[in-house]
C-alpha cells in the first residue's frame, strides 16, 4: 500500500554503488524482501552474546537456588501456595527464555548493525510471513500458559480434603469422593471455617461453634485440618495475605471473599494487610499459628473460658452500674447518664 | 482585519497622501513578550507551555519519589510520619499519572501533530489554549492542597477510605477537582487532535502514509475520550457521596465499595495505554531515522496500536483479581490480558527487525528508544505473571507490582518522552542538546532505574506489601530497600542531567538547522523553530517518508547529494 515510498530510485541508486553484501536489498520495495541471517565474518559478537546470555541464565538459576524466596513467591506447607509457586516457576522459566532471546536480539542488532563507513542499510519494509509467524508464536505460548493455569487452578482455588475431622481424629482417606454443589466446601467436610474481619488496623478472627471464640492478630489452627476463610471488612478495604499460606484476598466491606489453606506442618506464618487502609496500614499484622490438634484444642478452650469470664465480668459491672444509677436516680442525682458499660467481650 | 480605504477624490487629498492606502487595525504584534504566551493560540507555543508545565510537575513528582525512597531506606524510619507518607505517595502517583504522563503527550502532540501532517495549526486553536489552561489550573488545584491537607487515599482513591467518613479533609476534594479539570482538558485536547488528524492532513497523506507517532496520538485521543469521560463521572459520584448525601459507594446504605474499583479501573487501564502508546509511536519514528532503514511492518505496527487500544478497554478487572469475583470473570480478564500481550510483542519484534541490517547511529534519541525497548520488555514480561490470576494472588499489591508499573511507566512512558525530547528539541528550539551530557544522563538513568526497580520484584516476592510507611528490621527487607534507595538517587541524577541539558542548550546549544537528523517526516521540512504558520507551501506527500522523497527530488534537480553527517545540520545557519 501507500506505506512504501514510491520514489525509491535514489535509494536503489545508492545501493548499487555500495558493498556487495547489501546487494540483496536491491529489491527494496517488494514484498519478497526477506530478513536473512547474515553470515558474520567476525564471529566474536555472537559468541559474546551467547556467553552473556548463558551467564545471565546461570546467575539467575544460581540466585534461584541460593535465595528462592526473593526470586519466587513464598510457599509454606500448604498445597495452594506450593501450586502457585510451581505455576510461577513455569512462567518464570518461559519468561527467562523469551527475555534472553528478545533482549539478545535487540542488543545484537544494535551492536552488530551499528553505522560504519561504507555500510548501507537494507531497505526492507516488512515481511508478512514473519509477522504472521511471530503473532502466532506469541499466541501459542500464551495458550500454553492458559492451559497449565487451568489444570492447576482446581488445586489452588478449591479447598483440599481435610486430614483430620472436627474432633481431631484422622479422616479415612479412602472415603467416598462426592461432587460438591458448593465449590468452596472441601470434599468430606471437616473444614474449620473462620470468619476473618479486617478493621483499621487489626485482623479479627471469629471461630465457629456455640462458644463464639474469637481472637485478634493471632489465628491458631490445627495441623492437617483444612481451614476455609470468609474474609470481609468492617470499615475500609483491607487485604488478607499470609504469603507462605497462599495468595491474598481482599476484604471489602459488604462482600465476603473466600480463601483456604491446609498446613501440613506446624509453624508460625506471618503477613500483613496488603491493601491501603489508612495511616497505620503498615502496622496491620496477621499471624497464623499452626499447632498440633491437642494444642489447638487447649488454646480454644482457654480462649473460650477467657471470653466467658470477660462476659461474666462485663455483666456483673453492668448490673452494678445499673443499680448505682437506680440509687442515684432515687436520690435525685442522675449524673451517671453518660457512663458507658464496658464493651462486651472486648 | 485589513480594509482598503478609497479616500475622497479631493485635490487636497490627492496631494497630501498616496492612494489607495491600506490601513489596518488589530494586526497581531510580532510574537514576543510574556503576554504573547498567555494569549497565544499557536499550537507550538501551547505545546511548549505544556512541556514546561509537565517538567515542573515531573520535578515535583520526582522529589516526592525520593522522599518515599528516603523513608524506606532504613527500617523503622521516622523521617516521615504515616500521615505525611500517605500524602506524599498519593501526590506522587497522582502527579505522575495525571500531571505528567498524560499531558506530556498532549504537549508533544500539540507541537508536532500539525507539523507532521502538514497543517498550519490544530483544528480548534482556541479550544487548544483552553485545554492547556485547564490542565495548569487542575494541577494548581491539586498542589494548592499542600498548604492545607493533601489527599492521602492513594492515586486510586479506593472507597470507603476516600469517603468523608474516613477522609473528611479537603485534600480528597482537591484531588476530585484536579481529575475534573485535567480530565476535561485532556478530552478537549483529544477531540482537537482527532479533528485535526482526520481533516487536516497534507494532500496525499492517506491513512497508510500517516506517521506512526500520529497514529498513536490518534488512538491515544480516542482512548482519552472514552476513559477520561468515565473517570470524570466516577469522581463526580464520589463527590456526591462525600458532600451531597449520595450512597453510591457506601456499603452500609446498599451502595457498593467494589463499584468504585470497577469504574476506576475501567478508566485506569486504558489510562496505562494512554501513557504508553505515544511512547511506542516515538520509538517507531526514531528507530527508522537512526537505523537509516524504513520501519519494518508499518501496517502491523499501526494495526497493533489499534488492537492494543481496543483490548485495553477489556482488561480492567485484572487490577482486582483479589476482590470477590467468580472464576469465569477471573478467567475472562486473564485471557483478555494475555491477548493484549500479542500485539505488544508484535511491536517489539517489528522494532528489532527495523534495527536488523540497518546502519544504527548511536545518537541520543536512539539510545533512549532502544533503552525503552529493553526496559519495557521486562515490564511486559512481568505483566504476564500478573495476568495469571492465581499467581497474581501472591503478587498483587506487593512491591512486585510497584516494580512492574515503574518498568512500564518509567521504562516505557518516560524513556519515550525523553527520547522524544532529544529527537524533537532541535525542531522546537532550533538548537541541539549536548551529546555528552545526554549520554551521561542516559546511562545514569538506565543504571539507576534498574538498580531501583529490579530489586523491588524481590521485595514483593518476599512479602513486602505496597504503601507501607515502615517495616521492621526483622522483616529482612532492609538491604533490598537500601539498594532501591541508592538507585533512585542515581535515577534522579540521570533525569536531572537531561533537565540541565535542556536549560543550557535552549540558549547556547549548537544551531540545529531544519533537519539535523536527516529524518523522514514533514516537520523537518520547515525551519527550526518553525514560523508561526508552519508551512508556506505544503508539500504533496507520496510515501510514509515524505522528506526522504523531497531530498531525493532535490538531489535529482540540483545534482548535489544531500550528504548527512551524523548530528551536523544539513545547512549552516
Amino acid at each position: 500500500m501507500a506505506a512504501r515510498p514510491l520514489s525509491d530510485r535514489s535509494i536503489v541508486a545508492r545501493v548499487t554503488q555500495s558493498s556487495p553484501e547489501s546487494a540483496t536489498s536491491r529489491r527494496p520495495a517488494s514484498t519478497t524482501a526477506k530478513l536473512r541471517a547474515p553470515v558474520s565474518r567476525t564471529s566474536v559478537l555472537p559468541t559474546l552474546a551467547k556467553a552473556a546470555a548463558l551467564a545471565v541464565a546461570a546467575s539467575l538459576l544460581l540466585a534461584a537456588g541460593a535465595a528462592a524466596d526473593i526470586v519466587t513467591p513464598d510457599a509454606g506447607p500448604t498445597q495452594n501456595a506450593v501450586k502457585v509457586d510451581s505455576l510461577y516457576k513455569l512462567v518464570l522459566a518461559m519468561a527467562l527464555v523469551i527475555f534472553i532471546a528478545v533482549e539478545g536480539m535487540l542488543i545484537y542488532s544494535t551492536v552488530k548493525y551499528r553505522a560504519r563507513k561504507g555500510r548501507v542499510a537494507a531497505q526492507i519494509h516488512g515481511n508478512t510471513r514473519l509477522e504472521v509467524g511471530w503473532t502466532v508464536g506469541a499466541a501459542i505460548i500464551l495458550v500454553f500458559i492458559t492451559a497449565v493455569t487451568f489444570i492447576q487452578l482446581n488445586a489452588i482455588k478449591n479447598p483440599a480434603r481435610s486430614d483430620i475431622g472436627a474432633d481431631g481424629q484422622p479422616v479415612a482417606k479412602s472415603g467416598v469422593l462426592f461432587a460438591s454443589t458448593d465449590q468452596k466446601a472441601p470434599p468430606g467436610g471437616n473444614a474449620l471455617n473462620i470468619r476473618v474481619d479486617g478493621q483499621q488496623y487489626v485482623w479479627r478472627y471469629q471461630y465457629p461453634g456455640p462458644k463464639k471464640v474469637f481472637s485478634y492478630v493471632d489465628m491458631v489452627v490445627p495441623v492437617g485440618q483444612t481451614v476455609t476463610l470468609d474474609i470481609s471488612s468492617d470499615d475500609v478495604a483491607h487485604s488478607w495475605w499470609i504469603p507462605e499460606l497462599g495468595g491474598k484476598m481482599d476484604a471489602i466491606p459488604g462482600y465476603t471473599n473466600k480463601a483456604w489453606f491446609k498446613a501440613t506442618k506446624p509453624g508460625v506464618f506471618e503477613g500483613q494487610c496488603a491493601e491501603l487502609c489508612g495511616r497505620n496500614h503498615a502496622n496491620m499484622y496477621g499471624r497464623v499459628k499452626v499447632v498440633p490438634y491437642d494444642e489447638y484444642r487447649a488454646w480454644y478452650d482457654r480462649k473460650a473460658a477467657e471470653i466467658q469470664q470477660a462476659q461474666d465480668e462485663g455483666a456483673r459491672q453492668r448490673k452494678e452500674l445499673t443499680e448505682q444509677e437506680g440509687k442515684q436516680a432515687a436520690e435525685g442525682g442522675g449524673g451517671a447518664g453518660g457512663a458507658s458499660a464496658p464493651d462486651q467481650g472486648n | 482585519m485589513a480594509t482598503t480605504q478609497t479616500p475622497s477624490q479631493t485635490a487636497r487629498g490627492l496631494l497630501s497622501r498616496p492612494r489607495p492606502q491600506i490601513t489596518t487595525d488589530h494586526v497581531k504584534d510580532p510574537t514576543a513578550g510574556w503576554t504573547s504566551w498567555i494569549t497565544t493560540t499557536d499550537h507550538k507555543k501551547i505545546g511548549i507551555m505544556y512541556l514546561y508545565t509537565v517538567l515542573a510537575f515531573f520535578v515535583l513528582g520526582g522529589v516526592e519519589a525520593l522522599l518515599i525512597r528516603i523513608q524506606l531506606g532504613a527500617p523503622d524510619n521516622t523521617f516521615l510520619d504515616p500521615e505525611k507518607y500517605n500524602q506524599i505517595f498519593t501526590m506522587h502517583g497522582t502527579t505522575m499519572i495525571f500531571l505528567v504522563g498524560v499531558p506530556v503527550w498532549a504537549g508533544f502532540a500539540n507541537y508536532l501533530i500539525p507539523l507532521m501532517i502538514g497543517a498550519r495549526d490544530v483544528a480548534f486553536p482556541r479550544l487548544n489554549a483552553w485545554s492547556f489552561w485547564m490542565f495548569l489550573f487542575g494541577g494548581i488545584a491539586l498542589y494548592a492542597s499542600i498548604f492545607f491537607t493533601p489527599p492521602e487515599a492513594g492515586w486510586f482513591s479506593y472507597v470507603p477510605l476516600s469517603t468523608s467518613a474516613y477522609n473528611p479533609s479537603g485534600g480528597q476534594d482537591a484531588w476530585i477537582f484536579m481529575v475534573h479539570l485535567t480530565g476535561l482538558s485532556s478530552m478537549i485536547g483529544a477531540v482537537n487532535f482527532i479533528a485535526t488528524i482526520h481533516n487536516m492532513r497534507a494532500p496525499g497523506m492517506g491513512w497508510g502514509r500517516l506517521p506512526l507517532f500520529v497514529w498513536t496520538i490518534l488512538i491515544y485521543s480516542y482512548l482519552v475520550v472514552l476513559a477520561l469521560s468515565s473517570i470524570a463521572a466516577t469522581v463526580t459520584m464520589l463527590l456526591i457521596d462525600r458532600h451531597f448525601g449520595g450512597t453510591f459507594f457506601d456499603p452500609t446504605e446498599e451502595g457498593s465499595a467494589l463499584l468504585w474499583q470497577h469504574l476506576f479501573w475501567f478508566f485506569g487501564h486504558p489510562e496505562v495505554y494512554i501513557l504508553i502508546l505515544p511512547a511506542f509511536g516515538v520509538v517507531s519514528e526514531v528507530l527508522p531515522v537512526f537505523a537509516r532503514k524504513p520501519i519494518f511492518g508499518y501496517k502491523a505496527i499501526a494495526a497493533s496500536t489499534a488492537a492494543i487500544a481496543f483490548l485495553g478497554l477489556l482488561v480492567w478487572a485484572h487490577h482486582m483479581f483479589a476482590t470477590p469475583m467468580s472464576t469465569v470473570v477471573l478467567a475472562f480478564f486473564m485471557l483478555s490480558s494475555f491477548v493484549i500481550a500479542v500485539p505488544t510483542g508484535v511491536k517489539i519484534l517489528n522494532w528489532i527487525a527495523t534495527l536488523w541490517r540497518g546502519t544504527v547511529e548511536y545518537r541520543l534519541p536512539l539510545l533512549w528508544a532502544v533503552g525503552l525497548i529493553g526496559t519495557f520488555l521486562i515490564g511486559g514480561i512481568t505483566g504476564i505473571f500478573l495476568a495469571v490470576f492465581p499467581i497474581d494472588w501472591q503478587l498483587t499489591d506487593s512491591y512486585f507490582v510497584v516494580a512492574h508499573l515503574h518498568y512500564v511507566a518509567i521504562g516505557g512512558t518516560m524513556f519515550g518522552a525523553v527520547s522524544a525530547l532529544y529527537f524533537w528539541f532541535p525542531k522546537m528550539s532550533g538548537r541541539m542538546l549536548h551529546e555528552g551530557l545526554g549520554k551521561a544522563s542516559f546511562w545514569l538513568t538506565l543504571v539507576g532505574f534498574h538498580l531501583t526497580f529490579l530489586i523491588q520484584h524481590s521485595m514483593g516476592l518476599d512479602g513486602m506489601p505496597r504503601r507501607i510507611y515502615e517495616y521492621t528490621s526483622g522483616a529482612g527487607w532492609t538491604w533490598m530497600n537500601q539498594i532501591s534507595t541508592l538507585g533512585s538517587f542515581i535515577l534522579g541524577l540521570g533525569f536531572l542531567l537531561t533537565i540541565i541539558n535542556v536549560v543550557r542548550s535552549v540558549k547556547s546549544g549548537a544551531v540545529a538547522g531544519p533537519d539535523p537528523w536527516k529524518a523522514n517526516t514533514l516537520e523537518w521540512f520547515v525551519p527550526s523553530p518553525p514560523p508561526e504558520n508552519n508551512f508556506d507551501s505544503i508539500p504533496r506527500v507520496r510515501s510514509v517518508e515524505p522528506l526522504k522523497d523531497i531530498r531525493a527530488q532535490i538531489e535529482k534537480q540540483t545534482g548535489v547529494e544531500q550528504i548527512h553527517q551524523a548530528g551536523r545540520p544539513l545547512q549552516k545557519v
